[in-house]
């Protein structure tokens, strides 16, 4: 057995991946203290122990928790997963732990410190999901409606349901630049894919008129009298400005690149 | 006229409406359509005085038949006037909609010949959309006082909300501010809409494909501080809406001085924020907390106490309601203490099945501990060594600049003087410290 004290896992980032770090920890009675991406640089002065994703191992974890500690909880993980929370893997595996102990019980220990922490990143998540919905600004070329966005969060996938329920018929695509993916959409299926840069092409005349028609209502509709950039900014963080059409909008580039990603989006 | 001048002065005459949500319903496109809705409501920007922006708000058109004194598009009012087609709305709406600025449509009017022809106008633009551009997204129309029954049924089988406007708060301002409206043309249209909903509502259980009838229900406004109508006068009425009138959403507008009349404060007036973010908090503690309006302000205090938000100011009323014992208390006691919100009030419910809780994991759960203390007790103990004077309450629920001003208005000669707190200032201080001021009405208290 592995000492507990600077025992590091090492897996390959995948949710599977994760679990079999909670198998691995279940099977040799360790706990590590640490566990860290492939691409992650090494300290030497732990051991560091390579976790291989088995899926075997993965599905046998998955299956157990909606039956220890109810589907709540396994909800709760996927979406702690997708969080910009540095040290997410390890409190998934302090909070799978916790659940295996106490059953459905885990999801009602808010002031538990392992809860408490994954708790908040999670609603930072859906905080920033949220906000995300109203201030996506979509471009339209060729008919198809292009966004742009930086978020902390790996958020793609809890926008997926909202927008496509919200233009079923259109072909849409949402560029995700922190984590390099986007959500991709042609009627009636969407996809989340892996995609290197995104380039705009100028906006035709149609799209640039509608992109000042909204900067033109953006200013007018603010009374003057009752100027108040703070509690604008406390509601609307700036980090969110730099993709909005009010704000002058996406930086424009040079001539169009969409082929790459318009393979998804003909059919 | 291009569109870039109508949006212009359309928009500028819509800007003091308050109401901005799109709250109230969920629903998605039916296949072939475009849009949806979301019970919470979405705010796809806020602009420069911190609002919610969810839907285009615009006129129909500003010119006004009427003559409300303090109303911008106000016929005897030197304004350039513009009106939308139907069809110009319709699709500036959807160009709007597909590129993610809005949750949907606003759509108000001053009165353009008659109320009738007004309303018919609007009923055609959302006709377009409705059934042209197949658009589900969220719309909101105002119902002009006057119009034919007939006609606000049509235009409420097109919409989602649907708004008839107080304004002023009394009949008596009314008459004096309004001649063209009267408390009736006002709530006739209300209580027809409500008859509306509760009908349709049986209708779509009854028959599940039922079209509905303003499913997000109705919603009003109130101008706050053009005339004497007193924030207890106002809390009342707006209990009274949501209990009789079935409302979902009373909304309150500081007066904005847009002419010169003497029947109106003078232009330089500046508008009462703190009163209107007090009614909102009150309006809030109303419909999310449980509290009545007479709770909160009664006869003999008829104005809200500008240093202290009202559920503090009727904590300090009630002493003998705390110590509260958070791993004992209801829910909806616990929503009375200060410094506990409706969110933490919930965690500590759910928090408290599995561990009895402490003071340091009451601030885990979202409490502020610096209020709350005061008047809580965790297993039977208050926070270490507190020693309870009215200064240190005081000093826990105010900032240290509105303290200041606080003792700068009743000066400290005696506990009982102090005490005067209860009692109404005398008036209003002007540099009224603006943070307190302007913490954004969606908050929580
Ligand atoms: S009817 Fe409406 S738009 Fe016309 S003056 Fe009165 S408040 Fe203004």
């Amino acid at each position: 057995m592995f000492d507990q004290s600077n025992l590091i896992y090492r897996y390959d980032g995948s949710f599977d991946g994760l679990l079999c770090c909670v198998f691995e920890s279940y099977d040799k009675k360790e706990i590590p203290t640490e566990i860290i991406l492939p691409d992650t640089s090494q300290t030497l002065l732990f051991t560091v122990k390579e976790i291989r994703t088995d899926v075997q191992k993965s599905s046998r974890v998955l299956a157990s928790i909606p039956e220890k500690m109810g589907f709540d909880a396994l909800n709760f993980i996927r979406r702690a997963f997708l969080t910009c929370f540095t040290q997410k893997e390890l409190y998934i595996l302090l909070f799978l732990r916790l659940g295996y102990r106490h059953g459905q019980s885990v999801m009602s220990m808010l002031a538990n410190d392992v809860v408490n922490i994954l708790f908040k990143a999670v609603k930072h998540l859906d905080n920033e999901s949220h906000l995300l919905k109203g201030f996506v600004r979509f471009s339209i070329f060729s008919n198809i409606l292009v966004a742009q966005i930086e978020p902390k969060n790996y958020v793609l996938p809890l926008m997926t349901q909202h927008f496509s329920e919200r233009y079923p018929e259109e072909r849409f695509l949402i560029y995700d630049k922190t984590h390099g993916m986007a959500l991709v959409y042609q009627p009636y299926q969407s996809a989340i894919i892996s995609i290197e840069d995104l380039e705009l092409p100028e906006p035709d005349e149609q799209e640039q008129s509608y992109r000042e028609l909204w900067q033109l209502f953006y200013d007018t509709i603010e009374i003057q009298g009752r100027h108040n950039p703070k509690c604008r900014m406390s509601h609307m963080p700036k980090r969110y400005w730099k993709y909005m059409t009010e704000f002058g909008g996406p930086r424009k580039k040079s001539p169009l690149k969409l082929e790459d990603t318009a393979k998804f989006l003909i059919p | 006229m291009d569109v870039f001048d109508k949006l212009k002065i359309l928009t500028d005459a819509a800007k003091y409406d308050v109401a901005c949500t799109s709250s109230g319903v969920n629903k998605k496109a039916a296949a072939g359509g475009v849009g949806s809705a979301a019970a919470s409501g979405i705010c796809h920007s806020f602009s420069g005085d911190g609002r919610c922006i969810s839907l285009l708000k615009v006129l129909m058109t500003n010119v006004c038949a009427y003559d409300c004194k303090y109303c911008v598009n106000r016929k005897s009012n030197d304004t350039p006037r513009a009106s939308f087609t139907p069809r110009e709305l319709a699709e500036l709406t959807i160009n709007f909609y597909r590129r993610n600025y809005i949750e949907g449509l606003f759509l108000s009017s001053g009165v353009l010949k008659n109320p009738d022809y007004t309303t018919e106008q609007m009923i055609e633009a959302l006709r377009i959309l409705r059934e042209e551009y197949r658009f589900f997204g969220y719309i909101h129309a105002k119902a002009i006082p006057g119009t034919d029954s007939r006609l606000i049924a049509q235009l409420g089988m097109l919409t989602d909300r649907m708004s008839v406007n107080i304004e002023l708060p009394s009949q008596s301002s009314l008459q004096m501010l309004a001649p063209d409206k009267s408390k009736h043309s006002i709530l006739a249209p209300m209580k027809y809409i409500q008859n509306r909903i509760q009908e349709n509502s049986t209708d779509v259980i009854k028959y599940r494909h039922a079209p509905k009838f303003v499913p997000a229900g109705q919603s009003t406004q109130m101008i706050i501080g053009a005339t004497p109508d007193t924030d207890f006068q106002i809390l009342n009425l707006t209990e009274g809406l949501y209990k009789k009138y079935k409302l979902k959403r009373v909304f309150f507008s500081a007066y904005m001085p847009v002419a010169e009349n003497t029947l109106l404060p003078t232009l330089d007036t500046t508008p009462p924020l703190w009163r209107e973010h007090r009614l909102y908090q009150a309006d809030w503690l109303l419909r999310f907390y449980g509290f009545t309006a007479n709770e909160l302000l009664d006869q003999h205090h008829q104005s809200f106490n500008p240093y202290l938000d009202p559920k503090c100011n009727w904590a300090l009323h009630h002493m003998d309601f705390f110590p509260m014992n958070v791993n004992r208390a209801p829910y909806s006691d616990l929503l009375r203490v200060p410094g506990i919100g409706v969110n933490s009030a919930k965690r500590i419910v759910i928090a408290r099945r599995s561990a009895t809780l402490q003071f340091n994991d009451l601030k885990k759960l979202g409490v502020v501990l610096k209020r709350a203390q005061y008047f809580i007790t965790c297993g039977g103990k208050v926070t270490g060594g507190l020693k309870i004077t009215q200064d240190k309450v005081l000093q826990s629920l105010m900032s240290e600049k509105t303290l200041g001003m606080y003792h700068q208005s009743f000066p400290l000669q005696s506990q009982i003087k102090q005490l005067s707190l209860f009692e109404q200032p005398p008036m209003i201080p002007s540099g009224f410290p603006q943070e307190d001021l302007q913490r954004c009405l969606t908050n929580p208290i």
